[in-house]
């Protein structure tokens, strides 16, 4: 499956917090109407610049912060299509792969603001249309490519019932 | 060749191979899910299926994060973790009962075991001698519902400290130090070892500082060995019998080794929006402070209130400044009024709340106004995380927290510790 949109580049260390801050789940718990503050407090207005199937893309660290899952329902919410950064924390990897929520980690140097972007998860390619470019994406581990194909650990589990992960030799 | 505490431990609960890069799915002994994000968690059961939990008694639910609650959506949110806690026999610490990671340190966790916690912060159990790491909400129901979690086996980092740390100067400071050393994302995947003598003769208090903020390089977990004072907090807890530490091997591989000496060490700060961003307190004394917290899973335990109490005894802090003291506990609580430390520090104008996450969390319970700058205890100075994007925070340990309430500025905490 190929996905096309606009990129909206940031930074590294893109935390949970500048995702999206939790003093709005006072308000709200609509995952649809929290995507409005995605990324406010650190670019105001984000929500409205946004089309869906758009990419967030960032330096290092993407995601650091809180275990908060809400982070990348929120993302996806929001109808951003994937996010692609250099790297991602840890936590948040497994959250957005639990839930489906497609990344790429790939060098995003060659990828500015509002470049259009075409994206194969399969191939782990990204072209940027705007630079004529192609960026190799790291491979996704198999295990999270497993979790993917299965639609998120929810189906996962309630296909399987269990981890099935084989013993590798020692 | 030999093996990492984190390889052991992996290898031990998952019956697997467990060298670093390899996948294992471990039995966890300890799921924690609190009133933030548990919720989601039984959602995620739900959807799951026909679920029957095969050991709630691994389980257990915190209510620290909106305590008391400040809107109704965090009241539902309390409501359903207690109905369903209730449901499944599972072990439900209640509001005021104190922060998660402080009560897995109190009840729940042991030397040896698998812990997980919708909470970034649960690395703080590797004070333990524990694998503890933070999860998702829906990693946490995949356990809830198997008993078991899948894991990549990290590589280990090993961080050494020599040497004794200088009076007025604390685990705070130390680990502020290795976060700007290490960089926010420096021990991401990884697990940290942390040993050395300068380790061995803190207080358990002081390790559950460090490793709490273990997330904040990254690190999948942070994790010391066990020695005497591991041995007498768990005795005291009621744990019976000799504590067996998991040891790694001397031959064991690490991806980095760092060593520090601590003798020269000063208090420390991380200047906002980044934790990483720390410098020696002296550089920046005098930047005026509005709100001071001290409390928090970092810094939240009585000998954090006590250093304060000392600095604050028989004095006022500086009009117009908030202190905001939030014990850790409803131990901490009850054994700091009993020492009367809660006296000490209301008398000089604290205002003291219930034990649990407070305004860390950005909701209620403290929230600065625009421009204000605020010294907190905790580990986090995000912009926005005290809920207000327009207030900057500092960090630092519950003494430096201390001298700038009394003088509404940061200010070298050493001058009042002498």
């Amino acid at each position: 499956m190929e996905l096309k949109g606009r990129a909206h580049k940031f930074g590294d260390d893109i935390n949970t917090d500048y995702i999206m801050s939790s003093r709005h789940r006072t308000q709200s718990l609509d995952y649809v109407q929290l995507a409005q503050h995605l990324m406010e407090d650190i670019r105001p207005g984000f929500y409205s610049q946004i089309q869906p199937g758009d990419f967030i893309v960032a330096g290092d660290n993407f995601g650091c912060g809180s275990s908060r899952e809400y982070a990348p329902k929120i993302v996806k919410a929001g109808q951003i299509a994937a996010v692609i950064a250099k790297s991602f924390a840890r936590i948040f990897y497994r959250n957005a792969i639990n839930l489906g929520l497609p990344l790429v980690e790939c060098d995003t140097d060659a990828i500015c603001d509002g470049d259009v972007l075409r994206v194969d998860l399969l191939k782990g390619k990204v072209f940027n249309e705007t630079r004529n470019c192609s960026i190799s994406a790291n491979p996704t581990p198999a295990f999270m490519m497993t979790l993917l194909n299965e639609g998120g650990m929810v189906n996962y589990i309630r296909k399987y019932g269990k981890f099935r992960v084989a013993k590798e030799k020692g | 060749m030999g093996y990492t505490i984190s390889e052991k431990i992996l290898a031990e609960k998952s019956g697997m191979e467990a060298k670093a890069g390899r996948l294992v799915v471990a039995d966890v002994d300890v799921i924690m899910a609190h009133d933030s994000l548990g919720p989601m968690a039984i959602d995620a059961l739900a959807e799951m299926g026909e679920i029957a939990i095969p050991r709630p008694g691994n389980i257990c639910f915190m209510t620290d994060h909106l305590v008391p609650t400040p809107a109704r959506n965090y009241a539902q949110m309390q409501k359903q973790m207690r109905e369903f806690a209730k449901k499944w026999g599972i072990r439900q610490h209640e509001a005021g009962d104190g922060i998660c990671h402080q009560l897995l340190a109190e009840k729940e966790i042991q030397p040896g075991q698998i812990v997980i916690g919708t909470d970034s912060h649960t690395c703080m159990g590797g004070a333990l001698n524990a694998f503890a790491t933070g999860v998702g909400s829906t990693d946490a129901a995949a356990a809830m519902a198997t008993g078991q979690l899948w894991l990549k086996v990290p590589e280990t980092m090993r961080v050494l400290f020599h040497g004794s740390l200088p009076s007025g100067v604390f685990a705070k400071d130390l680990v502020l130090f290795l976060a700007g050393q290490i960089t926010e994302d420096g021990a991401n995947y990884r697990a940290m070892e942390i040993a050395g003598e300068t380790i061995s003769s803190l207080s358990m208090g002081g390790r559950f500082t460090i490793c709490n903020m273990g997330v904040e390089m990254g690190a999948k977990a942070a994790i010391m060995e066990a020695d005497e004072s591991t041995q007498r907090w768990l005795s005291q807890r009621g744990v019976k019998g000799a504590v067996k530490s998991v040891k790694a091997d001397a031959d064991a591989t690490y991806s980095r080794v760092l060593e520090f000496r601590v003798d020269q060490l000063e208090p420390q700060i991380a200047k906002p929006h980044k934790v990483d961003n720390v410098v020696p307190l002296r550089e920046i004394a005098g930047t005026p402070i509005h709100e001071v917290l001290i409390g928090t899973c970092t810094n939240g335990r009585l000998e954090d209130l006590e250093v304060a109490a000392a600095i604050l005894r028989n004095k006022r802090i500086v009009p117009n400044l908030r202190l905001i003291v939030i014990p850790a506990s409803r131990s901490i609580l009850l054994e700091a009024m009993g020492k009367g430390v809660l006296q000490t520090l209301v008398e000089a104008g604290a205002e003291v709340l219930v034990p649990g996450c407070g305004p860390c969390v950005g909701v209620h319970g403290g929230i600065p106004a625009d421009g204000e700058n605020v010294l907190s205890t905790a580990n986090r100075n995000f912009k926005g995380r005290m809920g207000n994007p327009n207030a900057n925070i500092f960090l630092g340990s519950p003494a430096a927290a201390a001298a700038a309430a009394l003088e509404g500025r940061i200010a070298d905490p050493r001058k009042y510790l002498a």
